[in-house]
C-alpha cells in the first residue's frame, strides 16, 4: 500500500504550551484512519498542520509525497477538509456557497451543478438552496458544511470532528457516502472524533492521542487486546485515564486562546 | 489560466453580492458624506468665496468623494478579520490556489465596492450644486477613484492580516483612517500651508488621489495630474504587493 500521509516527530508549540508533542504516524492510500482523543488533545492542531493552516514548530509532514510547508499550493491539490467550526459565508445562499467552493476547488461546471444538487438533496437542503445561510439553524449549517466539503473528490479527505452536532440520520448518510467514495475512488479518509463507537465502526486504524502524544495506535481489536479490555471505550479510558477534560477546563488550551486574544502565538 | 481568472472573478463577485445585499450598510455609509457636504459645503461657502477661492462646494465634493472611498476601501480590506472570525477565511486558505490570487480577488472586489460608493457620493453631490467642468472627464475620474480604492483596500488587508479581532478597530480609525483623511487636503486647499502640514499632506497618498480628482472634475490641482498618477500608481503597486505578502503569512 502506498503511503498517503506521513508524519514524523511533529511538534507544535504556542509559547510555553506544547499542543502537539512529537507525533509520528503513517496512513496508507485508501485507508480510513481515525484520531481519537479527549478535548484539547491536539487533534485539531495536528489537522491544521497537515492542511497548511499552521506551520509546525518541528518535524515533517508529507501528503502524497508533497511537503505542505515547502510547497503548500501543490499539497492543497491533494486534499479536502471539513472543518470542526463553521466556515460558511453567511451572506451567501446555500447554493452560492456550494458554487464558490466548486470553483475554488477546480470542479468543472457540469459536475459542480450535478453534484451540488445531489448533495443538497442528500442533506435535505435542496428546497432551501436559495436562502441566505444566515437564516439557517445550527444543524442546517452543519449539514451544508458537510455537503460542501464533499463537492470535490480529492485523494485525501480530512474531517475534523465531522459528526459533532449532526443528527443521527445525516451522520449515517455522511458515513455511507464517504465509505462509498473510499471504495469507489480509493479516497483516503482521516478523521478526528471523540466518539469511540464511531472510530470503531468506521476506521480501519485508530490513533489514540492525549496531551499532544499518540499513546496507542492500531485497529480497534488490537487496542482492546493491548489494554486487555472488552470495549474500545474501556481501552480508551484505560489509556487516557478517568479525569474529565472539559474543553474550557483545559489549561493548555485556555492559555493558547488567551495568547491568541493578545495577538501572539501563531 | 482560465480557471485562475474564474476563481478571482468568483471571489470578486462575492464581495459585490455582499455589498448589494447590505442596503443598510450602503445607506448608513452615505450619512457622513451628506453631512460633510451640507454642513461644510454650505457652512464655509461664503468664507471661501470671500477669500477669493471660488465655490467651496465644488472644491469640497472631490474631497468628500475621496473620503467615502477611503473609508469604504479600508473597511472592505479589513473584512478579512470578519471572515477569519466567522471561519470563511479558512475555506479559502486551503483551496488549491495561490494566496496571492485570493488576495487579488478580495481586493478587486473591495475596491469595486469602494468605487461604487464614490460614484454614488459624486451623484449625490450633484444635488448639492456640484458640477464637473467637463462631463467627459468624469470617466477618467472614476478610473482615479478605482486606483485610490485599490490602494486603500490593500492597506486594509495589510492591517487586517496583523490584527486578530476587531478590538483594534478604534485604534485603526483614530490613528490611521482619520489622519489619512484630514491631512489629505480633502477639506482645504494645499496651497500656502504651514510647512509641517504641507509635508504631512505630501506623505499622505490620499492627497494625490483627491488632487487628481480635482484636476479632472474642477480643473484645479496642486501637484499636477502627472505627479498624482505616478505617485498613486507606485503606492498602489507597493501596497498590493505588501498586502499580498502579509496575507500569505496568515495562519488560522
Amino acid at each position: 500500500m502506498k503511503t498517503m500521509i506521513e508524519v514524523k516527530n511533529l511538534v507544535k508549540r504556542f509559547g510555553d504550551i506544547t499542543a502537539v508533542d512529537g507525533v509520528s504516524f503513517k496512513v496508507g492510500g485508501g485507508e480510513i484512519f481515525a484520531f481519537l482523543g479527549p478535548n484539547g488533545a491536539g487533534k485539531s492542531t495536528t489537522i491544521k498542520m497537515l492542511t497548511t493552516l499552521l506551520s509546525p514548530t518541528r518535524g515533517s509532514v508529507t501528503l502524497d509525497g508533497v511537503d505542505p510547508v515547502r510547497d503548500p499550493e501543490r499539497a492543497r491539490r491533494s486534499f479536502g477538509i471539513v472543518f470542526q467550526d463553521p466556515s460558511l459565508d453567511d451572506d451567501l445562499t446555500a447554493w452560492e456557497n456550494m458554487q464558490l467552493h466548486g470553483v475554488l476547488y477546480d470542479v468543472p461546471a457540469a459536475e459542480r451543478n450535478r453534484r451540488g444538487q445531489e448533495l443538497l438533496w442528500f442533506v435535505d437542503l435542496w428546497e432551501r438552496r436559495d436562502d441566505l445561510v444566515k437564516r439557517f439553524s445550527g444543524g442546517m449549517k452543519r449539514r451544508l458544511e458537510i455537503a460542501r466539503g464533499l463537492l470535490h473528490h480529492p485523494k485525501i479527505i480530512f474531517l475534523d470532528e465531522p459528526t459533532l452536532g449532526l443528527d443521527p440520520q445525516t451522520r449515517n448518510r455522511m458515513w455511507e457516502y464517504l465509505r462509498e467514495l473510499n471504495r469507489k475512488e480509493g479516497t483516503t479518509l482521516f478523521f478526528t472524533t471523540h466518539y469511540m463507537e464511531e472510530a470503531e465502526r468506521i476506521a480501519q486504524r485508530i490513533a489514540v492521542i492525549d496531551h499532544g502524544k499518540i499513546i496507542a495506535l492500531g485497529s480497534a481489536a488490537q487496542l482492546k487486546r493491548q489494554t486487555k479490555t472488552a470495549s474500545l471505550e474501556d481501552a480508551f479510558l484505560s489509556l487516557t485515564g478517568h479525569s474529565i477534560r472539559e474543553e474550557s477546563a483545559d489549561p493548555a488550551l485556555d492559555a493558547m486562546r488567551a495568547m491568541r486574544r493578545r495577538g501572539f502565538g501563531h | 489560466m482560465k480557471s485562475t481568472m474564474q476563481k478571482i472573478y468568483f471571489l470578486w463577485l462575492r464581495q459585490i453580492k455582499k455589498y448589494f445585499r447590505s442596503r443598510s450598510r450602503i445607506i448608513g455609509s452615505l450619512g457622513q458624506p451628506l453631512l460633510f457636504l451640507l454642513a461644510l459645503g454650505y457652512g464655509f461657502g461664503s468664507v471661501f468665496a470671500q477669500a477669493g477661492q471660488g465655490n467651496y462646494l465644488n472644491f469640497l465634493a472631490p474631497g468628500v468623494i475621496g473620503m467615502s472611498i477611503i473609508f469604504t476601501a479600508i473597511f472592505s480590506g479589513m473584512e478579512v478579520i470578519w471572515d477569519r472570525q466567522f471561519g470563511f477565511l479558512k475555506e479559502t486558505l486551503v483551496a488549491p490556489m495561490p494566496r496571492f490570487h485570493i488576495m487579488i480577488g478580495r481586493t478587486l472586489g473591495g475596491a469595486t465596492v469602494a468605487t461604487m460608493q464614490g460614484v454614488i457620493v459624486m451623484l449625490l453631490s450633484l444635488a448639492f450644486g456640484f458640477h464637473p467642468l467637463n462631463w467627459w472627464l468624469v470617466l477618467p475620474a472614476v478610473g482615479v477613484m478605482f486606483l485610490v480604492a485599490l490602494l486603500f483596500t490593500s492597506l486594509g488587508t495589510m492591517v487586517a492580516s496583523l490584527l486578530d479581532d476587531m478590538q483594534g478597530f478604534q485604534l485603526i480609525m483614530n490613528f490611521l483612517v482619520m489622519p489619512l483623511f484630514f491631512l489629505s487636503g480633502a477639506l482645504f486647499p494645499l496651497q500656502g500651508l504651514p510647512a509641517l502640514l504641507a509635508i504631512l499632506a505630501r506623505i499622505d497618498p490620499l492627497s494625490y488621489g483627491i488632487d487628481a480628482l480635482r484636476v479632472l472634475l474642477i480643473n484645479a490641482g496642486h501637484y499636477g495630474l502627472g505627479t498624482d498618477l505616478a505617485v498613486l500608481s507606485a503606492v498602489t503597486l507597493a501596497f498590493v504587493w505588501l498586502g499580498a505578502v502579509f496575507f500569505r503569512r496568515l495562519q488560522v
